[in-house]
């Protein structure tokens, strides 16, 4: 598979900043992939997102959407079509005082049909599980539920790759794994593209592959089971690592599984 | 260090409109002076209702609060004086910063407690000193500081009012592991050296577990389970039944006694589990 999204070598910092803020990433994200980004506060990782659709332009290196360069402007439309974004707050992305209103805001801006709003919309707020509460005034929704009200309006122009910021951030246990649970069934039965920027490392352990970032630069990159395996590098990140894996690192066992019956079942293995 | 007592509570929103709902239905329980209690509980089980009682912002339909064995809602000035007693940090409590200077917002609680200069001084250098909020941060404005300074702030604010009962409502939500543990560990170091009460309202298991002596469980506006970290965590079926998860260490200890592996003990934390897989042989 073509990388949808590529950096090539970029490095960023404010015009005022005397830090760097990306240092020299380099980063192919696949189409069709789920890709997870974990890092504490100010590692880097919410620049990292703002390159995907040219909201920030590298001070050097490139960014690639597909084979636009996210620095020629007459690309940006194209650009911001196929990377949709979705940010933490909930509150902050909702304009309209209905839902479906609210989905139909994108196909609109760009000249849609109305015929095919009405399609898109339908189709996107049930992709999120949410078609129930077209008519639902966005502000009564829980927290979980108004982020899904926000991806479905990203859904609705259609773009091909999903990129969330912190997406659950705000909200309780229950509304994070609707949401998780939503990108995951986009990326595994819609092929759509996920990247989703976190630092809760259980909403990491779905992802077919987890890019950690420390200090503008990324010091992990694997499948999630690969990258949690390494507990000394993830410690000394301030980062967690699933309680299965840090048990099985300590008694000195293979660490090939993250779920707790597996893990169960290695222990007993070796006990045995 | 006050003592918290709360007879029959229950609080009915929107009373007699079509939108009646009963968010608390007589809570009774007691909180002895200095005890750390966790309250868990999913998204609408009644726990903010619930503290909004315990320094009489909200009033109750029926049933009594009472501090120090007096009841806060008996009369205006009594309503007035709890709010000094009982400190109430509220979620995302930096959005309510709004000072022009991190000292003067700290110490805008003791001002209105009406304190002398020296006083208020005195309060806002310990309150920092509690949150790890560096005095060289006094003049800047809180709104350029970064999230979790902010929220520390915030929490100094409520500090500097010396409360005898601290209640957080999910003081860590939106921060990174180190701004959480870092968080966790300044109220901590705040329950040490007052004394006094603290009440943390959490998501997160692993925290409640590790943290407090006590965890108060609501569901559907009642007290579901009480008692010991211990106690609780013995019963995580109920937990998980309630829609609630359990602490990671307490759900690896339950599949590794489904395998057959007899682990002694209620299992709660890191610590427990290893200890308890060392009396079993393993490791």
């Amino acid at each position: 598979m073509e990388p949808i999204i590529r950096f090539e070598n970029v490095h960023f910092s404010y015009p005022e900043g005397e830090r760097e803020i990306l240092c020299g990433i380099n980063l192919e994200i696949t189409e069709g992939s789920f890709v997870a980004v974990l890092g504490h506060n100010g590692s880097g990782k919410s620049t990292l997102f703002k390159h995907m659709n040219a909201i920030l332009l590298p001070t050097s290196g490139k960014v690639w959407v597909r084979d636009m360069d996210t620095a020629d402007e007459d690309k940006l439309l194209d650009i911001r079509r196929t990377v949709g974004m979705v940010f933490q707050n909930p509150d902050n992305q909702i304009v309209a005082n209905v839902v479906e209103d609210d989905v139909a805001f994108a196909p609109e801006n760009l000249g849609v049909p109305s015929e095919e709003i009405r399609q898109r919309v339908d189709a996107a707020l049930k992709q999120v599980g949410m078609y129930e509460f077209r008519m639902h005034a966005p502000h009564l929704l829980s927290g979980g539920q108004k982020q899904r009200v926000a991806i479905a309006g990203v859904l609705a122009m259609q773009p091909k790759v999903l990129a969330l910021d912190e997406p659950t951030a705000m909200l309780d246990p229950q509304g994070r794994k609707e949401v998780i649970d939503t990108v995951t069934r986009l990326c595994r039965e819609k092929g759509m593209t996920v990247v989703l920027i976190t630092h809760h490392m259980e909403e990491c352990i779905g992802a077919d592959r987890l890019v950690v970032m420390s200090n503008g630069s990324i010091v992990a990159d694997g499948t999630p089971l690969e990258v949690f395996s390494q507990v000394e590098l993830m410690e000394r990140e301030g980062l967690d690592v699933p309680e299965t894996t840090r048990v099985l690192h300590e008694l000195g066992l293979p660490k090939t599984a993250m779920d707790p019956e597996s893990c169960a079942a290695i222990i007993a293995g070796a006990k045995s | 260090m006050s003592d918290l007592r709360v007879e029959a509570l229950t609080h009915v929103y929107s009373a007699g409109t079509p939108f009646e709902k009963t968010a608390i239905q007589d809570i009774s329980l007691q909180i002895p002076s200095g005890q750390f209690v966790g309250l868990l509980g999913h998204t609408g089980s009644g726990k903010s209702t619930f503290i909004q009682h315990l320094n009489a912002l909200l009033k109750p339909t029926s049933g009594k609060v009472l501090v120090d064995g007096e009841d806060i809602n008996q009369d205006k000035k009594t309503r007035r004086a709890v709010k000094n007693k009982v400190g109430l940090v509220f979620q995302y409590p930096e959005y309510q910063l709004f000072e022009e200077t991190v000292f003067a917002d700290i110490a805008f609680g003791p001002k209105n407690m009406g304190l002398g200069k020296e006083e208020i001084e005195q309060r806002v250098r310990e309150a920092a000193h509690f949150v790890g909020v560096e005095e060289e941060l006094f003049q800047r404005s809180p709104l350029e500081l970064s999230g979790g300074q902010k929220r520390r702030v915030a929490i100094a604010g409520v500090i500097a009012m010396r409360p005898g009962i601290l209640i957080l409502d999910e003081p860590t939500a939106g921060l990174d592991p180190a701004g959480c543990r870092q968080i966790l560990d300044n109220i901590c170091t705040y329950r040490r050296e007052s004394g006094a009460t603290v009440i943390i309202v959490s998501h997160n298991m692993d925290d409640a577990a590790r943290l407090t002596e006590r965890l108060i469980v609501f569901n559907h506006g009642t007290v579901a389970m009480d008692g010991s970290p211990e106690q609780v965590f013995s019963r995580p079926e109920e937990l998980i039944k309630i829609g609630l998860s359990v602490p990671q260490a307490t759900s690896l200890a339950m599949a590794l006694r489904e395998k057959g592996i007899p682990l002694q003990g209620s299992i709660y934390t890191h610590a427990q589990l290893m200890a308890a897989l060392k009396e079993v042989g393993v490791c």
